[in-house]
């Protein structure tokens, strides 16, 4: 228990996806313009990611390694997620139209994302338990749209304000992205696996 | 006819930077870029993947259904990076240890995507080809100035090269920006390496 607790804060906070490994950084930069497409992305991202990841790990411990193919991991993790993507998108299409419709303008970008991959290859080399897999998951995608509802936040903000043109734009959001993530370092060492 | 094929080649430099104009692929950009050897090595194995990928995507072009094409691109891309994977582990070991997790995410990074998406899905092999170098080269030159930020002034030296050559340019009393080494020292050195870039070509544009 305590360490399925431990997973969830150092994956949001000490070990933010986004802050301090980089995965993700193209959705955070080009989805963050407005909070309700933060807010759809998010969404978006914590549906496959928590899927994924779990399902990665049962495919990587359960039928790859005993195979001994690990050597098909990229191919075989970036089908899964492709698929995953896919099957999601038909059940909502059918069961939840509503939620589709909002999510649908976000899920070209989600299926084949950097933070999606990620946490299914750490997640093959970590030696965690299935349930610490499914938490694993979640908590990296929790982590990502942290991250996202905060930059897409400080953007709002930017937007009245009178930025030096040369850094209008991606530039004085990296910037702030990077004062974000300093931040977030005063979290290290907070909890340890 | 050759001119029109180093045209191509050189957008992906200059005018269409990957990284520094369109913004694609900062993963793999801040990830690897606190080494200039990290960072030439990743640029050398992404500007393989983007050649053979955009080689294989535009000789297929012709019989890939618009609905699938996505699952196509992905899969080519899958294959050649497993390729790059395994030719690194045999011949630089170090290098791929220092690249961890990075290199197998250049399986869905932005730039190799977006390049077979919009250009090579409907342009000729050789055209394709020549594209995908300059946008591997570009992709390669942008890495390197990153890294080469960080590294020299966030550690006072080159791993790869002599200390000597830092020193010269610094003096021996040089004290070593050491932010540039964490993750946020990344995000800034890039939103500033960028804010200089708009800085040049903004002067071109009115003179």
């Amino acid at each position: 228990m305590e360490q399925l607790v431990s997973i969830i804060f150092i994956y949001i906070l000490i070990d933010n996806f986004v802050l301090q490994r980089f995965f993700g950084v193209c959705p955070l930069l080009h989805n963050s313009r407005k909070i309700e497409s933060a807010m759809g992305m998010s969404m978006a991202m914590i549906l496959v990611m928590t899927l994924a990841t779990p399902i990665s790990w049962l495919i990587h411990n359960h039928v790859m390694e005993p195979l001994g193919i690990g050597y098909l991991q990229i191919v075989v993790f970036v089908l899964i997620i492709i698929s995953i993507g896919q099957f999601i998108e038909r059940f909502l299409r059918k069961n939840n139209p509503n939620l589709m419709q909002g999510l649908g303008n976000y899920w070209p970008l989600v299926t084949p994302n950097c933070a999606v991959l990620a946490a299914a290859l750490l997640v093959a080399d970590k030696n965690f338990s299935f349930l610490e897999s499914i938490i694993f998951g979640f908590a990296a995608a929790l982590g990502f749209s942290l991250a996202l509802l905060i930059v897409s936040g400080i953007r709002d903000r930017l937007e009245v304000c009178q930025v030096p043109a040369p850094f209008q734009g991606v530039a004085i959001t990296l910037i702030s992205i990077g004062i974000l993530s300093f931040a977030f370092t005063g979290f290290a060492g907070m909890f340890a696996l | 006819m050759s001119n029109s094929y180093l045209q191509e080649a050189w957008k992906g430099v200059g005018r269409e930077n990957p990284v520094l104009r369109l913004v694609l692929g900062l993963c793999p950009i801040l990830g690897v870029s606190a080494y200039l050897v990290n960072g030439l090595g990743m640029g050398i194995a992404v500007t393989v993947v983007l050649i053979c990928s955009n080689l294989v995507i535009s000789l297929v072009r012709g019989y890939i259904s618009h609905k699938y094409r996505l699952a196509v691109f992905l899969i080519v891309v899958a294959t050649f990076v497993t390729a790059v994977d395994m030719v690194m582990n045999v011949y630089q070991p170090d290098l791929r240890e220092a690249l961890g997790v990075f290199l197998p995410l250049m399986a869905v990074n932005c730039v190799v995507l977006t390049r077979a998406e919009v250009f090579a899905s409907n342009q000729p092999v050789g055209r394709s080809i020549m594209d995908g170098l300059g946008m591997g080269i570009g992709f390669t030159v942008a890495l390197l100035l990153l890294s080469g930020i960080r590294e020299i002034l966030g550690t006072g030296s080159i791993t790869a090269v002599n200390a000597v050559l830092v020193e010269d340019i610094f003096g021996t009393n040089y004290e070593p920006i050491r932010m540039l080494e964490e993750p946020f020292g990344a995000f800034i050195a890039l939103g500033l390496l960028l804010a200089l870039v708009n800085a040049f070509s903004r002067k071109q544009n009115l003179a």
